[in-house]
Order: C-alpha cells, then structure tokens, then sequence
C-alpha cells in the first residue's frame, strides 16, 4: 500500500483518490493496482508505453469506467473537465467552436472568448469544427474543458499533433491554470520527453504502477544532468529497464524467470542500476525502455 | 374544417413531420438509420401481437420497439456479431414474424398495406389528438434532453466525466424512437417511416450551422414534404405515404443543386475558417 509522505493539504484537499483499482476487460487486466490521489493545485503526470493503461486510469479518475476491483472516491460535486484522449465528430453535425465550448453547460460570452484567447485560437470562433487541424481541434477542446473552471482537470494527451512551439506554450498555459485557479490536473504523456516541469507527482504505468516520485528530484539527480545537460529545463525525465513482465493474470514474470503475484523492489528480482545505457531522444514507445521520474520517490506499488 | 379527410391527413401529417424532424437528426448524427429501420420493422410484430392478444395496438408497437431495441443493446454487450448483422437479423426477423403471424390469424381481417405503407386517408379525429399530444410529449422531452443528447453525440466519454448522465439519455431516446413509430405508423407506414426521420434531417444539414437550427429545419422541411406529398397523390392520385417520402427525396435532391442557399452558405464557411 502506498502512501503519500509528502507534507501538504492532500488530506483536507483530496479531489480524486484511487486505491488498488483495477480493469478487467474479456479475461485480461488492462491495469491493476493503481494508488494513486490527485489533490487541490496538484498535477499528477502519467507515463507509459503504448497500451501501459494510462487512458483507462483516467476514465477511471472520471468516472467513465467503473473499477472491477478496489475503490474510486471522488471529492462531492466534484466538477471535471476532460479531454480524452480520441474523439471524433460525425461531419453530418453542424458544430462550430463556439457550440462546442458550451458542450456540456452554459457559459457566458466573456468566459468563453478567455479560454480561446488563452489557447490561441480566439479567431476560430465561429470556425466549424470539422475544418479544424488537428492541433486546434485540440486547442478547442482544451479551452472547452478550462472554461468550465473545473475542480479537477483530465487531460489525455492534450498536446496531440500541436507544433513544438505551441505544446511548450500549452504546458506553459496548464501550468498558470493550476497556479491562478488551484484546481488539480491529471496530465497524460505518451511523449517521454515531455514531463512537465510543473510536475508535482508522475507516475509510470504499465499495467500497474511501476515508480513514481517528483521531478524536482529527477532534475537535481546526477543521471539527468548528464542525460540532458544544459537543455533539460522544463524536461524532467529518466529512464529505466523493464525487467518484468505483467501476466494476463495479474502475476509478474521477472528478468529471472521467475513468477511472483506482485513486483516489489527489493525482493531480488528487479535491476534497477543501469540509467544512464538509455538514448532518451530515440526512445522506442512499443520496446521495454521508458522513462520514469528518478530519486528518492522511486517507488513500487 | 377537420370534417374533410384531407385537411385531417395534412393536420395529422404536419404533426408527424414536427416530431421526427429533431429525432430524425440524431438518426442522422449517431449512424443510427438501420437501428430506426429496425425498431420500425418491429412494428409489424407489435400489430401482430395487439391482434393476437386484443391489446392495445400503439402500445403493443411501442413495448415491441422498445423490447428489440433493448435486445439489440443486450446482444451488442455480448460482442458476438457485429451490430450491423445484429440489426439485419433483428429487423427482418421481427417484420417476417409479424407477417406470419398475421397470416395465421384468419378470424382477423386486417389491411396489411396500410400498416406497411401508411393510409393517412383514413386518419380520424381521435388519431389528430394521439398524433399531436404524443408529438408534443416527445419533443418537450428532446428539449429537456437536448444538451445530455448532443453533448454525447459528440462524446460518450465527456458527457459522462461531466455529468450528464449519456447512458440515461440513450435510453429516454430510444423510449422516444418508440414512441415516434408508435404514432407515426398510421401515417407513411411501417416501411417508410424511417425515410420521415433521415431524408429532413439530410436536407436540413445544407442549411444548419448550429445543431439547434439543423432540428428546427428537419421539422419543417419534413412538413413542408408532408404538404406537397399529400397534394402530389391527390393531383396524380398516387398512394399517399410513398408519395410524402418522394416530396421529401426531391426536397432533398433540390437542396444539393449548386447555387442553393445551403453551398453558398458552406462554401463561405470554408472559406472563412481556412483562409
């Protein structure tokens, strides 16, 4: 069981928690034993490979998807505002921006041209949703789930096809929403490059949560230095080996061959010392190289 | 003014077209023409089994809709066919039940073209009043439902992160697809009620640019084809209900004509949004 040591108001401010929930779809766990708790002012990343269970542990926080196993609490009348990670509009609906940022509830005029201004695209307003890029699709739906002025924000890769400029400015911009409206965040990154210096907590998935910790420790710690150097500002991330395997049923094949019902460290089967053998800028989504938070934080669920 | 027939079949049929106009978008948006097809097929059983039991006919169609549409949501959940053979097999099972069993009944006589093909004709007083009161429940319902409705047309996943409850609204609207076939079969028919709900709703999409406006459109458009339908079959003394489904095909086709409204509108969207 996993606690959160860190000083702070996550008790009194607690949004979302999760404990021990899992997954279960036709026979197979897509994630088990997720703790994981997202407070007031709080970002909490989520990284993994492809398929890890990043997405549905976000619907899990929202509520989309119902836990087979362990407990969801949700603050009450906890007001959300979530982009998913996939969605498409069936052309045949008439839908410009300004309809779609009052998707879900009323919002006044002023409220509505504020999210778009700070996303960017305040000229596409009257736009039709069907003609946008996909990077101010994205912009749109960012702005729609701000200017809800939610308590908890979910964003499943909010940043999907924006150019590179306009992802730093986009981060750069969740960031000031957490600082100016103290609501938390749950962020989702396939990119393993991308961790948000703003950061409080991530947490890598793969099928389970593997390690989480804060990048605060990541960018002081001597593997990042050297791994990044002088350009690793607003980048906290290092990388580590998989040296298990997650089971269709839930049990844990190790690097030695042999099988336990969990993976904790230090029970002989993992070999975590070898961080620095990685290329961090050639990073393979599908192998079994992905980028952890490092330091002290190191956990294992 | 009611005595005449036609003024009863054009009061009746105007009354119809208001209330599938909106549904008929959502038929329209969510890809759900072969669904209403066969909620409407399953009609025929419900007129079987209202003869068979002397029950209520409207609501024998009714609870027959809506128990295949919840067998369809039930088998769709066991993921053993793809929803498109499901519906095929559901749709043309339910119509061919319905004839046999109509054909076993020989104590009853009942005309078998008019439930198929609608007889608008011979609406009464009585059928005015279920057509408009029903009519006026079901769209006070899509405008209580409308923001749950469209916002989880657009995505399942945020309406229910935020709140608006899209699997009650999935099942309400199906209540109300029933409930529109229920009331509706009188006046195009079992077979031709779909093409009132999808032909509108297409026409309508040239000219909408909200969603609001593209229901609004559907509506009239519908009853615009109702009135020039029901002209049309007594001009060239033609079957009644093919002949509104015909007025609302060339509603449709004059709507796709170059220079029309709806492309120069379109036309100008495009070009504002990507200069």
């Amino acid at each position: 069981m996993l606690m959160d040591t860190r000083a702070g108001p996550q008790g009194r401010n607690q949004l979302v928690e999760l404990r021990q929930a899992g997954i279960r779809r036709s026979g197979r766990w897509l994630v088990r034993g997720v703790d994981l708790s997202i407070g007031r002012g709080e970002i909490l990343t989520l990284i993994g490979p492809n398929g890890a269970g990043k997405s549905t542990t976000a619907k899990l926080v929202t509520g989309v998807l119902r836990a087979d196993e362990g407990t969801v609490q949700r603050a009450e009348d906890l007001r959300i505002g979530y982009v998913p990670q996939k969605l498409s509009i069936d052309w045949t609906m008439p839908l410009t921006v300004r309809r779609l940022m009052r998707l879900t509830g009323r919002l006044a005029d002023d409220d509505l041209t504020d999210a778009l201004s700070a996303t960017g695209i305040a000229h596409l307003v009257e736009a039709e949703v069907r003609h946008l890029s996909g990077g101010e699709f994205q912009r749109a739906l960012l702005a729609r789930a701000i200017a809800r002025k939610p308590d908890l924000l979910v964003l499943d890769e909010p940043v999907q096809g924006v150019d590179f400029a306009g992802e730093t400015a986009l981060y750069d911009l969740i960031r000031d929403i957490r600082k100016t409206t103290g609501c938390g965040i749950l962020l989702i990154s396939h990119d393993l490059h991308m961790v948000m210096a703003g950061t409080d907590t991530v947490i890598c998935l793969n099928g389970h949560v593997c390690c989480r910790g804060t990048p605060e420790a990541v960018s002081r710690s001597e593997d990042y230095q050297r791994l990044f150097g002088g350009n690793a500002r607003g980048l906290a991330v290092y990388s580590h080996r998989h040296d298990h395997t997650h089971l269709d049923d839930g049990r844990v094949l190790h690097g030695d061959g042999s099988i336990t019902d969990h993976c904790h460290p230090g029970d002989g089967h993992h070999d975590h010392d070898h961080h620095q053998e990685h290329d961090h800028h050639g990073h393979d989504h599908h192998g079994h190289d992905h980028a952890t938070p490092a330091g002290e934080g190191n956990r294992h669920a | 003014m009611l005595d005449d027939f036609f003024v009863r079949a054009m009061v009746a049929g105007i009354g119809v077209a208001l209330t599938t106009g909106p549904l008929g978008c959502f038929v329209v948006w969510r890809r759900m023409a072969y669904f209403g097809d066969t909620m409407a097929h399953s009609a025929l059983l419900g007129v079987a089994i209202s003869l068979l039991f002397d029950l209520n006919l409207l609501l024998s169609v009714f609870a027959v809709a809506v128990a295949v549409s919840l067998l369809l949501l039930f088998l769709q959940r066991r993921q053993a066919l793809s929803a498109d053979a499901l519906l095929g097999i559901l749709s043309h099972s339910t119509l061919a039940i319905g004839l046999v069993l109509v054909a076993f009944m020989s104590w009853v006589r009942i005309d078998l073209m008019a439930f198929l093909f609608g007889d608008i004709l011979a609406v009464t007083r009585e059928d005015i009043a279920l057509i408009w009161g029903g009519g006026l429940v079901v769209l006070a319902a899509v405008v209580w439902l409308w923001r749950p409705l469209v916002a989880s047309t657009v995505s399942e996943d945020i309406a229910e992160a935020e709140g608006l409850k899209p699997e009650r609204a999935r099942l309400l609207f199906m209540l109300l697809m029933a409930l529109v076939i229920a009331i509706s079969m009188k006046i195009v028919g079992i077979l031709l009620i779909t093409a009132l709900l999808i032909i509108p709703a297409a026409t309508a999409r040239r000219f909408s640019a909200s969603p609001e406006r593209m229901a609004v459109f559907a509506s009239l458009i519908g009853a615009l084809a109702v009135v020039g339908g029901l002209f049309g079959s007594l001009h060239y003394d033609t079957p009644s209900g093919p002949s509104i489904v015909v007025a609302a095909l060339l509603l449709f086709i004059l709507s796709l004509l170059p220079g029309s409204r709806g492309n120069r509108a379109e036309a100008a969207a495009n070009r504002g949004v990507r200069p």
